[in-house]
Order: structure tokens, then sequence, then C-alpha cells
């Protein structure tokens, strides 16, 4: 705010601090104290976690088939890295491929959708419906259609994720204030005027934070995808490391979509802060 | 009457088929750079008014012209300004007020070559109001007055030939609402547009208007039209004077008898 020259704080008097300034920072001190605890508090949960875990399977001696410790888990993590890796860099591929197709269908039709009331009427009962439609039953069908592999995990994540960025763009375009648009109508203002001058802008807290949910659908899709019909990915590394009993890397591919799944939600998290800083009013 | 800028002759309107009727033989003739307040017991159709005389709704019977045209569509000779100030908490205070410009024509075509012009134009405007210094700021960091201030003059930047104020006061405090008046009246006498103000303030309505129309219950008929002669510029002191508190009372007589109806 660079053209604001105007109320500036006085400089500060010299001398013995006011009692004013002296609380004000002991508050600053123990503001940053909060900060601290607060980025410190995901980790020592999350640690915490495994600590309890592990305490559990070995104070009660749980076998390894049954749940393996964390530790167990990160050592096969490890041990099984080459392959780890090869498939989760598969299964992150189809997430992203299918939550991009996610993103520009939904836009597409949200914005469809949500710019008229008779359009919303017509799709609503149809998009509910698919909604309701559990995922795996759809699997079969793709592979009918595509085989197995990668095609219908990347068409599994699609599908799992359109939805929530249909419903609030749809939300952020029909919520718009009617005195607005009535402003915006008496200039001349066609559809398309009002759609990108207000309707957009207005739905992009909507939109961004819709993303943040379907990113983390995108990745049940394909992991679920894989689980039926693949031979790569994550779902499928899993399968068949149940299917020897080797539960630690059945855990340690849990663990992997787990991060995966962490870091692209941290990602659209401050996407969606960057973007919107108007929203949240910081 | 020929030379009415804004003329309704027999007007009915009614939203929906087999609604009751909104508005009900409505006839009024507005000069052009008249001062119309509007009042009236709420729900009574005043903001029919507003939409008929936009053309943002066509009237069921009867006809609304305005410059000498018949009015169906939505006329871009039109600023507009409600109670929510509608600003675009995405856009600066002086973005926000460009905002028409960047619609209505032949302001639209011209904007990108003459972008200097018409943000000189709207600073001027911002000025004009007493918002100087907050051309950068977003609207939610402004006080409620001061965002009903940005209000009009997005209302008025594309300089439209008619003002049409829904309750634009209407949330602010009596002090606020006060200073608004002035700037509004000021604003007024410098660029001489055709002003349809509707308020249920009776001082305010005494305060800036040529012409005071009083509505009924709905459904809404025009009962008084009471021409208001007090000299401009109107001050605070104006609203102690006798003929104003005698304006006021009178009005208030009127709409008293319209709610006991």
């Amino acid at each position: 705010m660079s053209t604001e020259p105007a109320v500036r704080q006085p400089p500060a008097p010299s001398g013995p601090m006011p009692p004013a300034a002296r609380r004000k920072k002991t508050m600053g001190r123990r503001l940053a104290e909060h900060d601290a605890t607060k980025k410190a508090a995901p980790w020592v949960a999350t640690i915490g976690l495994f600590v309890v875990w592990e305490m559990i399977c070995r104070g009660f001696s749980v076998p390894e088939y049954i749940l393996p410790t964390p530790s167990a888990s990160f050592v096969a993590v490890w041990q099984y890295r080459d392959a780890i890796w090869l498939h989760a860099a598969q299964t992150l591929y189809t997430t992203v491929a299918g939550f991009i197709i996610a993103v520009v269908f939904g836009v597409l039709l949200g914005a469809l959708v949500g710019s008229s009331k008779t359009i919303y009427d017509a799709l609503n009962p149809m998009l509910i419906g698919f909604n309701s439609v559990p995922k795996v039953a759809v699997v079969p069908i793709l592979v009918m259609w595509f085989g197995i592999g990668t095609v219908p995990a990347i068409l599994t994540a699609f599908l799992i994720s359109f939805f929530p960025i249909v419903v609030n763009v749809a939300t952020g375009l029909a919520t718009l204030e009617p005195e607005l648009r009535d402003v915006l109508r008496s200039l001349g203002a066609t559809r398309m005027d009002i759609l990108v001058k207000v309707g957009f802008p207005r739905a992009q807290p909507f939109f961004f934070a819709s993303l943040k949910i379907a990113i983390t659908l995108a990745f049940v899709g394909s992991v679920l995808s894989e689980t039926v019909a693949s031979n790569k990915g994550i779902g499928y590394l899993m399968m068949s490391a149940s299917s020897k009993f080797n539960m630690p890397l059945v855990f340690a591919g849990l663990m992997v979509i787990a991060v995966m799944g962490i870091v692209m939600y941290e990602i659209f998290n401050r996407i969606e802060m960057r973007a919107t800083k108007w929203a949240t009013r910081g | 009457m020929s030379h009415a800028f804004i003329e309704l002759d027999r007007v009915r309107l009614r939203y929906r088929e087999g609604d009751d009727l909104a508005l009900e033989q409505t006839t009024m003739s507005i000069r052009e750079g008249e001062f119309v307040a509007v009042v009236g017991p709420s729900g009574c159709g005043k903001s029919s008014l507003m939409k008929l005389v936009t053309g943002l709704m066509p009237p069921t019977e009867g006809n609304v012209i305005v410059a000498g045209q018949e009015v169906t569509d939505p006329i871009s000779i039109v600023g507009m300004a409600f109670q929510a100030s509608t600003l675009l908490p995405w856009r600066t205070t002086l973005d926000n007020i460009m905002l028409p410009l960047e619609i209505v024509q032949p302001h639209r075509s011209r904007l990108r070559k003459h972008k200097a012009e018409y943000i000189e134009k709207a600073r001027t405007l911002l000025a004009e109001v007493g918002l100087s210094g907050c051309e950068d700021k977003f609207p939610w960091e402004l006080s409620g007055g001061m965002q009903q201030r940005a209000n009009l003059c997005r209302a008025l930047i594309h300089e439209p030939r008619l003002l049409m104020l829904d309750e634009p006061f209407g949330a602010l405090d009596a002090f606020t609402r006060e200073e608004l008046w002035d700037a509004l009246q000021s604003l007024w006498m410098e660029h001489k547009f055709t002003v349809i103000l509707v308020t249920h303030d009776l001082r305010e309505a005494a305060y800036l208007a040529d012409t005071i129309y009083v509505m009924s219950k709905r459904p809404g008929r025009i009962l008084v039209r009471r021409e208001n002669e007090l000299a401009r510029p109107r001050t605070q002191d104006t609203s102690f004077t006798p003929p104003f508190v005698d304006l006021v009372h009178e009005l208030r007589d009127e709409i008293r008898s319209v709610r006991a109806s």
C-alpha cells in the first residue's frame, strides 16, 4: 500500500520502555511461542501415533502378518524402495492425470450448471445419482472398454473427483447477489460479461476449496482401480504384497499413499491461500 | 408534459401470472435533472418501480418512457446503487469504480487506449466524495460509509443521465447517513443528473428531493405528489428550520394514514 503516506507510528521514545510497549513485547514473545507450538503440533501428533502403535504391537506381541510395527513398515519402505518408487510414480501419474481431467470437466460443467437454473434442475438428479454409484462398480466396465492398467485408473480418479468441483463452482456462480446482477444488467452486461467479471472471480474460493477435496479423492480412485485391475501402481503393489503375506510392505504402501496425499493437499492449500487472499482477509 | 424525461403512464406490474399486482395505475412524470424521492411503507413496490424504470422488468400494462424512448430492455443511461454496496472484494476501490467502464459502451471499446484518462476521471470522482487516498484499498478495508461513497462513484462513473438509488443509506448510522446526504447533494448539484431515490426515511426525502411521491401499501399506487421548494444547498441547519420540520410532519401523517388504512 505505497499510496498511503499518512498515518505512521511516531518514533519510539528513548529511555525506559513504557509499560504498554513492554506488554506488547511479552505478548509478541508469547505469540511466537504459540506459533512454534502450532508448527510442531502435527509432527508431535504423527510421531506420537507411531510410538503408540509400536508400543501396542510390541506390548501385546501382535504377529507381523496381522499388524506390522511402524518400524517394520519403514524398513519395508527402504528395502523395497526401487519397486515402491516405480509404483508410486505410476499412481501419482494416474491420479494427477485423472485430477486434471476432473478440473477441466468440473469447471465447464459447473459453469453450465451454475449459470442457469434450468440446466441445474435438469442435471441435478443425474449428478447426484452418478455420485452415489460406488466407483468400484464402475471399474469392471472401464476394464471391458479400455483393458486393465493405466486408462481405467485415470478414469476412475477422474470420475470420483470431478463431482465436488462441479458442485462448488456451480454454488459459487449461483450465489451471486441479485443486486449486483441488476447493476450489471442495467449497464448492458451480457451473460458472458457477468460470468467473466464477477462469476468466476467470486467462485474462486469455492473452486480452490474443492481442489483440495478432489485431489485426495483422486488418490482413492486411482488406487482403487489399481487394486482391482492393474499390474502397476501402489494399489497393485499392496494387493500382490498381501497375497504373499508381506504385511510390512502393504503398510509401506499405505504410508506412501498417505504421504503423497498430504503433499498434494498441502500444495493446493498453498495455492488456495495465495489465490484467494481477499476471501480470507488475512 | 411532453418535455418529461421519464414518463410512466398508467403502469401496472405483476411479477408472475396469477400473482397480486405489485404496482397499480402508476403515473409519474419526471423532468431531466429532477431529484425525486419515493417514500412509502415497506413492501409497497418501491423497488418494483426501480426495475420498471431501468427496464429490468417490463410493465404488465401501460408504458414506461425514458429519454423519449419506450423502455423494453435494460437501459444503459442509468447508474444504480443499493443498500448493500456490492463492491467486489477482489478488486481495489479504484478498480471497482472502473467496472462499469469495462461493460458499458462506448467506454468499453475506448478503455484500453485511454486508460490513463479514465483512471484520472475515477480519481477525480473519488476525490469529490472525499475518498482520495483510498484508491488502492480493498472494499473490506473501508468503513460502511466509505463503501457507500465508493458505491455512488461506481454508479456515476459512466456519466449516466439517470441515477437510481434503492435505500442506499439504509444500513448506515445516523451521522454517516447525514454526511452522505451532503455528498450526494453536492454530486447532484455538480453533475446535474436525474435521481430517483427510493427510501423509507422521510427526513432523507425532505433533505434531498425536489419532488416527493408517497406510495400506498401493496399494490403500490402513488397517493401524493409533493413539491419541495426548500433552497439549495440544504444543510444540517436546514433540517431544523420550521418549513423542513413541517414537511416531514406532513409526510409522516400521509404515511401513517396509509399504514392505518
